[in-house]
């Protein structure tokens, strides 16, 4: 429905607003009534929304009853006389919550209303002229159409783990996951798709995320802040929003840069704190998609985009609260408030997109871990955990070194030479992290099929393989029977054209395509084939 | 039946779809955290390595540090100008300098936000144990980007500054005075605001 109410007097389009204390009287059609008359309009805007505001002599004081278009109860207020009025309360229902009427039970809403915390800001003193439900709608429609995809390819990440092997983090998530399904080997650039997308998009949103919750602070501030039980409830569900996507992005931040300030696993509370986040943004989505519909198509996009500064006009008095009463000039037009937004996602995507892209564009990844170059050698590509932090003895990976592969018969132990006698395959594939940076590089090794053969479990079902690093998170995994027999799944030897380096899993590592990077085992000291 | 509803919507505020939906959401929530296990929400050693502070510090933090610093920051931009001034900013230049200083600031401060741990070092060991390498190269890198942001502001500044003053000289030279700096004309009633609109 149309809102504010809208009723057209003496050949004006004017529109009114009430609140419990004030009605705002509202000239859409600029330059035309009082606004102009009256010099400044954002002058005759605040004398409006003074509590109490009267129409003065010459102005309607009421709307006529028919003129009223939405159907609501129009309870004007006192008539002092003929020229003067002032415009009283209206329940009308119009939004997810019954507008200003209190509700169950009113006594306690009323004592909350009437008990102002002192220092609270003032509704007036929230004065940016943009504020307003178009703009916070189009950050939100913007937020409505991206955060699924990070959501969506979080959970896929999920799935990438193989939590059917027992090895997706946290463990146990009863209901809450997408359906199962064995996580594909093709297309190769299938996992650097989705985690590329979740970091990089998840990063790029965080100026909109910052801009729409800015466009929505004055409501953190209005009081009363519950006439309701609707409202008590619908303000704990932004907890949950709200809440849950600061978390996301905060804990997001920290992990890719390797800054565990958080303590708690991460893994863990970013994919419940997720579940939080969705429901929260379920919610507000169910609640709100009306309020956005009907605001977005309030004012045309392409006006926006075409309105300089100097014309820039506060948005109409909203049923939210969102425009400021008392807007101060615009030093920034609304068009110019979006390039903002967007300027700022564009920097941190061209500071950021070089870690999953790679190539020349890594390059431009100036701030973050994975834009940094180990140089022009064969083994110079981004490394996971060093051979030192994996506590690997270079006495282990020396001569007396031997593979392991049991599952057939009886086990089958190779030295490094007898690998490099087998049949050695080429394949270019990448290293992709779950922290959202990828490396493609030309892989030569074994292949995990004939491993399979050798060892006497020609189609093995699974495979565990398992680290010479003792313990760890990582130090094993377990692959699936696709992962295992795919043609371009290696135990790797060397790594474009050289052996490999200790940091990238000298004596030998796993490559898989698509596979999450941690589960490319380095230094394999094992492969169990599971029939 | 309309008016239960009626009756409903006055007691509770709202239609009952809402108190459905709202219910539902956090009977989901409560499984969220069942799942999690409410002991995981609390860590007893280091109680701000908790993930329960963190859900609900990430909510204070934001509303109540980072936003009324933000703010307080930009308003006092022109209040400090005045201040040191004791003018108004359009008063002393033909272009309001407010968003040539805004904006590089944003850009800055926003880089900031993402990538600090990496600029002040913070999780160096965990860093070098992942990555081999050091955490020294971003402080700088930083600095470098946060003095183009500046730089490049500052030479569209003084090209715009040149500009209007150059338009200026032309329009009085030919009696007219051009108060849209973008070429745009603005509705009559507008142009008396036009200096205060542009600080």
């Amino acid at each position: 429905m149309p809102s504010p109410l809208r009723i057209t007097v003496d050949d004006a389009d004017w529109q009114y607003k009430w609140t419990d204390d004030r009605c705002i009287r509202w000239c859409n059609a600029p330059g035309r009534t009082g606004t102009r008359e009256n010099g400044d309009p954002r002058a005759v805007r605040a004398e409006m929304c003074r509590p109490g505001a009267r129409l003065t002599a010459g102005e309607p004081t009421e709307p006529p009853s028919g003129a009223v278009d939405d159907g609501s109860d129009v309870v004007p207020g006192e008539s002092s006389d003929g020229d003067e009025a002032v415009i009283g309360e209206v329940d009308d229902g119009r939004d997810g919550t019954a507008g200003e009427a209190y509700g169950f039970p009113e006594r306690l809403w009323r004592t909350v209303a009437e008990h102002r915390p002192p220092g609270l800001p003032e509704q007036r003193a929230f004065r940016s002229p943009l504020r307003g439900p178009w703009l916070t709608s189009v950050l939100g429609f913007l937020l409505l159409i991206s955060l699924p995809l990070v959501a969506l390819t979080g959970l896929l990440d999920y799935i990438a783990y193989g939590p059917q092997l027992h090895q997706s983090i946290p463990a146990h998530v009863g209901f809450l996951h997408l359906p199962y399904f064995n996580w594909p080997t093709r297309p190769a650039w299938l996992f650097q798709l989705t985690e590329g997308l979740h970091v990089t998009l998840g990063l790029v949103l965080v100026p909109v995320v910052l801009a729409k919750l800015w466009s929505v602070m004055p409501k953190l501030f209005t009081w009363p802040p519950l006439r309701s039980v609707a409202e008590l409830l619908e303000r704990v569900s932004l907890v949950m929003i709200v809440g849950g996507i600061v978390f996301e992005m905060a804990t997001g931040i920290l992990n890719i840069q390797y800054d565990y300030l958080f303590g708690f696993n991460f893994y863990t509370a970013h994919y419940f704190g997720a579940w939080v986040f969705m429901t929260g943004f379920v919610v507000h989505v169910t609640l709100k998609l009306p309020t956005m519909v009907r605001s977005l198509r309030s004012r045309s996009l392409v006006d926006e985009l075409r309105t300089p500064l100097s014309r820039t006009e506060p948005e109409p008095p909203d049923d939210d609260g969102l425009v400021a009463p008392d807007p101060a000039p615009p030093t920034l037009s609304r068009r110019g408030a979006l390039a903002v937004v967007g300027g700022g996602s564009l920097l941190i995507a061209v500071l950021t997109a070089g870690q999953s892209i790679g190539g020349v564009a890594r390059e431009a990844a100036l701030l973050i871990p994975r834009g940094r170059s180990y140089g022009d050698g064969p083994n110079d590509f981004q490394i996971n955990k060093t051979a030192v932090a994996a506590s690997i003895e270079p006495s282990t990976t020396g001569a007396a070194w031997r593979l392991s592969l049991t599952g057939g018969a009886h086990e089958v132990m190779l030295d490094r030479a007898s690998l490099m006698a087998m049949h050695q395959h080429t394949a270019d594939l990448p290293i992709a992290c779950v922290e959202g940076w990828s490396t493609t590089q030309r892989w030569t090794g074994v292949r995990l099929a004939d491993l399979a053969r050798l060892a006497g479990v020609p189609h093995p079902a699974k495979a565990h393989v398992q680290s010479l690093e003792g313990g760890g998170g990582f130090s094993e995994a377990w692959l699936q029977q696709n992962q295992v027999l795919d043609s371009d799944a290696l135990l790797a030897l060397c790594v474009n054209g050289v052996d490999l380096s200790p940091d990238h899993g000298y004596p030998a590592r796993v490559i898989v395509p698509a596979l999450p990077g941690v589960h490319c085992t380095k230094w394999v000291r094992s492969i169990e084939f599971v029939r | 039946m309309t008016a239960t509803l009626q009756r409903f919507r006055r007691f509770y505020g709202a239609h009952p779809l809402h108190l459905l939906t709202l219910v539902a959401s956090f009977a989901l929530v409560g499984y969220v955290i069942s799942l999690l296990g409410v002991h995981s929400l609390w860590n007893d050693r280091v109680w701000w390595q908790s993930i329960i502070v963190w859900f609900l510090g990430a909510i204070l933090l934001h509303d109540l540090v980072l936003f009324p610093f933000y703010a307080l920051a930009d308003r006092s931009l022109g209040a400090g100008w005045r201040a040191v001034t004791g003018r108004a900013p359009q008063a002393t230049s033909a272009v309001p300098p407010r968003n040539y200083l805004r904006l590089p600031t944003m850009a800055s401060a926003l880089l900031f936000l993402l990538f600090f741990p990496g600029i002040i070092r913070q999780g160096s060991a965990t860093y070098l144990r992942a990555t081999g390498l050091t955490q020294q190269p971003f402080l700088g890198r930083w600095l470098i980007l946060t003095g183009v942001f500046f730089a490049v502001s500052a030479i569209a500044y003084a090209a715009r500054t040149l500009l209007v003053r150059r338009r200026a000289a032309d329009s009085s030279a030919t009696g007219a005075v051009d108060e849209h700096l973008g070429g745009v004309p603005a509705p009559d009633e507008l142009v008396v605001h036009d200096g205060e609109a542009t600080w």
